[in-house]
């Protein structure tokens, strides 16, 4: 069986793609914030994982509204990206793999989860931010990248209660793959955050606290919150929670966790910056 | 999510409101392409009849009016598309929102990190 070895929640602002293709990374601003990284890198670096399964949202540039899936899978061999119209850098090619892929989409359809298939994609700052700040200088190609993304902007959009369900669904599909490769996943986004409308800019610190300290042991506490709710609480880009939510569902079935790193910036760009790793028994 | 209230300065992109902004959405979702940005900026007002604007959507992009934008369903991830164009980036854009210079917009950011 294949072995999830952890997973790591991390911000995914677009800024930070910016601020590492500009080489900001030790400028007054972003020092603490990239400071946090190295830690979580070498745990990666000691880990050798073959495989990143990586749960995020989709920002308009492989889906518009015309066709947007709710849950959709990547399984593919490459993933490009592009400038996504306001000009983040374009980086090399992502890795992807098919043969778990194919065999997550069989686990997810046999466990009632009726997901879109994607053989070919393009994968935004979502997806390559958080890629390039886990192996930086674009040294991300020996790791082979399953995407996940999950619809976070319009709705109905799936609760978060789902979303851990689902995210849990692939956590046992990996160790029912008879493959030995070593897994992480990774949820992309948040934290607090708000974009649009007059309430743009709000950020809610408390809530990100509680959120980061919850998902360790007691993520039910989130789960049970609705999209309205995390909305209120989080701003209206604060359900990306949703993606770490399905992170930490595939580690459920794992036992026991070892929170291996914690640590929050605010503001980054106009958000609630978290980052953390969560190890399984399976990690060394 | 109406029937739950609303949220005070906040539009929740729902099906009814997407239906409203597909146009507006759609072409903003055109300018991930290098030349569609390029037609868009030697004619604003053919690309708008290109994408079928309604006029509360010509309008509010006539006069960059952000909160109109989304008032007319437009999606901020495509909205953000549009702003690239200007050369805003997404403080300026809460800048405008907010009624606050960048600058304060800014400083707004920061001190809600001193709870």
């Amino acid at each position: 069986m294949a072995n999830l070895l952890g997973g790591i929640a991390t911000s995914h602002i677009p800024a930070i793609g910016v601020a590492m293709d500009k080489g900001l990374e030790e400028t007054p601003y972003w020092k603490d914030f990239f400071d946090a990284y190295p830690p979580v890198r070498d745990w990666l670096y000691t880990q050798e994982p073959d495989i990143a399964i990586i749960f995020y949202n989709d920002h308009g540039l492989e889906f518009f509204h015309d066709r947007k899936p709710t849950f959709a899978i990547g399984a593919s061999e490459l993933y490009e990206n592009a400038d996504e119209g306001w000009g983040i850098a374009e980086i090399p090619p992502v890795t992807g793999e098919t043969e778990l892929s194919w065999h997550i989409v069989n686990h997810l359809i046999e466990h009632d989860f009726d997901i879109t298939v994607c053989q070919e994609m393009k994968v935004d700052h979502g997806l390559t931010v958080p890629l390039t700040l886990m192996w930086p200088g674009h040294k991300y190609g020996h790791i082979k990248v399953i995407p996940v993304a999950i619809n976070c902007e319009r709705h109905p959009m799936p609760k978060p209660s789902r979303c851990y369900a689902f995210g849990k669904a692939i956590g046992d599909a990996v160790r029912s793959f008879s493959g030995d490769q070593k897994v992480v996943v990774m949820g992309t986004g948040g934290l607090s955050h708000q974009l649009d409308g007059q309430r743009a800019g709000y950020i809610n610190k408390p809530f990100d606290l509680y959120c980061m300290d919850k998902i360790v042991n007691e993520p039910e506490l989130l789960t049970q919150f609705t999209n309205y709710e995390l909305v209120e609480k989080a701003g209206a880009q604060g359900v990306e929670l949703n993606m770490w939510l399905a992170m930490r569902g595939a580690l459920e079935n794992e036992g026991s966790l070892k929170e291996l790193h914690r640590s929050y910036h605010l503001p980054i760009s106009n958000t609630g910056a978290g980052l953390q790793l969560l190890a399984t028994n399976n990690a060394r | 999510m109406a029937s739950q209230g609303s949220i005070p300065g906040t539009i929740m992109l729902d099906g009814p409101m997407a239906t409203k902004g597909y146009p507006l959405n759609k072409m903003c979702y055109s300018f991930n392409n290098a030349s569609a940005r390029d037609e868009f900026r030697t004619d604003e007002e053919a690309y708008y009849e290109k994408f079928k604007l309604t006029e509360e959507q010509k309008q509010a992009m006539r006069q960059r009016d952000v909160i109109g934008m989304l008032e007319a369903g437009g999606s901020i991830y495509y909205l953000a598309k549009f702003a690239g164009i200007l050369g805003l980036n997404v403080q300026d854009v809460g800048g405008l929102q907010t009624g606050m210079t960048t600058d304060e917009f800014k400083a707004f950011l920061v001190k809600q990190g001193e709870v």
